[in-house]
């Protein structure tokens, strides 16, 4: 008999257990399902009103209800693509540098405490941080250069966001180059490759995938950041006309004015901003997921 | 078998988890004297420190949520609180669809700075037109003979001209667009007045902070501050011409002077650009907004008597709180019409 209770309980709780993982992945596809419905239908009247102009015209104006996404939707891929292309070359060599030459020791320990850091650290400090260190010294280079000496937009707000990635793409790409196994490493290297060759033809190539995993993931940090952006970026409602001007993203400006909007016209457009984020954020990762399961494949 | 049993002691559980949450909630609200409220953020060191002695007074607790006016508009429409709390009176288009009317209540006044980077630079004097065209981004640089005319005793340098406004939508920036929109024509065709506008130049700062932030960093720079900000944090402000030709600065007592002014009855007005002869023009009350019935969403006529005592005591004996935040007290003749309003709130059709 108590052997059989034993048994039966235990079973209950691989049940249960079981019940409660499938339940956990349920309700994190019915938040997104709810999440995309809300947004939906909270922008119906913008949709309505506004239609597929929304998405072109390059005119914000709550006083009018003249509503246009275009220059937020222009002002959030410039910065995030210009924060990319600022972090990856960091990001990278930390990536091996961690990943390859201090894999241990008190050294590792170190540094990828202050990775980790990095990635934990409000983005309010790095906003406060950007606009009384970053700022000051971005006006003066531009002035050195001849361009109207702001000091904050788009320029400043993609270093801040550089920095704030760094640490997400950094610390998946070391996890994965460290999980290259070493006897292909040690072959390349007894046929007489140089630790640079190694690390361009074997490690390279059998970690992208999980590389660009880390890329997309900080790509997808940079779209959706909101307050060291807003803080920075000059909040600019116009399409911007170099990568020094004053702009204005997508999620700062929801975040700008969010809490004061009252007319349900205003209100709505809001939202359907949020959803034009909502949907370059699941595009993004569609297109990576794509891209991950092709290189998948060719290996 | 084992499955029904876990399934019957979980629901078990679960029905005596609601059953109790439930009892929870009725002891509440029989015993605890609450009233909610919501909306701007401008006066919420007031309010919290005005309801918090409430509190102590009358044993009421007062639950303010600051989520910004928009928020307690729409939170008061929804029926969710007993008050809201606006910067900005509500529109008539917007009013005229309510079945129960919406009442404001000025509880206190505000006024917004102009503040400056200027090196070298202690005093500006600054005229609305003058004003307005900088904002426009019509005049580019300091030392354009039109601000030099009107600061004769300043050497004005050869700088150009940083306008910085506020990103997030705001009462301030009410007060400020709706000034303008008074007294130029162009920017009233042009931007308009509202909490957010599209604004024709110049850079964005999230908050009273981030204004002042570019304004301190940027030579050259000007923006507008709430003038408690201003003041707390010892900017630099410009004086400004007002209707009757007198250069004013922000002080409590030019604030408070320029509600002295002919008021609707219901007080939706904006006073920016005042008659007042030592009134300064960049000014507005901010209010509390509730519905005239007071029977709304099942509320009780202890509820609504609550409301009224508490609004009376706000712009009555709470007025005290005002000024060491340096928040500019209601003069007599606003409190008067504040009282009426008051006055008009019924429950059920009979007054309270």
């Amino acid at each position: 008999m108590g052997a059989q209770n034993f048994i039966r309980l235990t079973e209950a709780k691989d049940l249960i257990f079981k019940k409660v993982l499938g339940l956990c992945g349920l309700i994190v596809i019915g938040l997104v399902l709810g999440i995309f419905l809300t947004l939906l239908s909270k922008a119906a009247l913008s949709m309505e009103h506004t239609g597929l102009a929304f998405l072109y015209q390059t005119v914000w104006d709550p006083v009018r209800e003249h509503f246009g996404a275009l220059p937020f939707f222009v002002g959030t891929m410039i910065t995030s693509i210009l924060a990319l292309s600022i972090s990856i070359p960091f990001s990278f060599a930390l990536a091996i540098f961690l990943g390859e030459y201090v894999k241990d020791g008190p050294w590792s320990s170190v540094f990828n405490t202050a990775l980790d850091l990095l990635a934990g650290i409000p983005s309010i400090i790095y906003g406060f941080w950007g606009l009384f260190v970053l700022v000051p010294i971005v006006r003066s280079f531009e002035s050195a250069m001849g361009v109207l000496p702001h000091g904050v937009g788009i320029f400043s707000s993609a270093i801040v966001l550089a920095v704030m990635i760094i640490p997400y793409s950094a610390s998946i790409s070391r996890e994965v180059i460290s999980l290259v196994p070493e006897d292909i490493k040690e072959a390349a290297l007894s046929l007489g490759a140089t630790p640079f060759e190694c690390i361009t033809k074997v490690i390279f190539p059998y970690a992208k995938s999980g590389i660009f995993a880390g890329v997309l993931m900080s790509f997808g940090r940079a779209i959706s950041e909101t307050m060291a952006v807003t803080m920075l970026i000059g909040n600019s409602n116009k399409i911007p006309t170099s990568i020094f001007s004053p702009a204005n993203t997508l999620a700062s400006i929801i975040a700008n004015e969010f809490a004061e909007a009252s007319e349900e016209l205003y209100l709505s457009s809001l939202v359907e901003l949020a959803l034009v984020l909502f949907f370059v954020t699941a595009a993004f990762s569609l297109i990576g997921r794509i891209i991950i399961k092709k290189w998948v494949l060719d290996k | 078998m084992i499955n029904k049993r876990i399934r019957t002691i979980l629901k078990g559980t679960v029905l005596t988890g609601l059953i109790a949450l439930s009892l929870v909630g009725c002891s509440n609200q029989e015993n605890v004297k609450e009233l909610q409220g919501a909306g701007a953020t401008f006066p919420y060191p007031l309010y919290s420190k005005m309801f918090d002695h409430y509190h102590k007074e009358f044993g009421t607790r007062i639950n303010y949520q600051s989520i910004g006016s928009g928020g307690g508009i729409r939170q008061l429409k929804n029926k969710t609180v007993d008050f809201g709390a606006s910067d900005a009176f509500m529109k008539d288009k917007v009013l005229a669809k309510e079945s129960n009317p919406i009442l404001h209540i000025p509880i206190c006044l505000g006024a917004v700075s102009v503040s400056y980077n200027l090196p070298g630079t202690s005093e500006l004097k600054l005229t609305a037109d003058v004003l307005a065209d900088i904002f426009l981004g019509k005049i580019s640089k300091w030392d354009d003979a039109r601000i030099q005319s009107i600061n004769p005793e300043t050497k004005l340098p050869n700088l150009g001209i940083v306008s910085v406004h506020r990103s997030d939508g705001s009462g301030t920036t009410f007060i400020f667009t709706d000034y303008l929109a008074k007294v130029s024509s162009e920017w009233l065709n042009l931007v308009g007045r509202g909490k957010s506008v599209n604004w024709p130049d110049g850079l964005g700062g999230k908050g009273n902070a981030g204004v002042a932030g570019i304004v301190n960093q940027t030579p050259g720079a000007i923006g507008y501050i709430g003038h408690i900000y201003a003041e707390q944090n010892k900017m630099g402000v410009a004086t400004i011409r007002n209707k009757s030709g007198e250069y004013i600065s922000p002080s409590l007592a030019s604030v408070s002077n320029a509600a002295n002014t002919e008021i609707p009855a219901d007080t939706r007005a904006s006073i920016t650009d005042t008659g007042a002869k030592y009134g300064y023009p960049i000014s507005g009350f901010t209010w509390i907004l509730s519905y005239k019935e007071q029977k709304f969403n099942k509320r009780t006529l202890e509820q609504a008597k609550e409301t009224k005592q508490l609004l009376e005591w706000m712009i009555g004996d709470g007025q005290r709180f005002t000024e060491p935040l340096l928040y500019a007290p209601l003069s007599e003749s606003v409190v008067k019409k504040a009282q009426d309003i008051i006055d008009s709130m019924t429950y059920s059709g009979k007054a309270l």
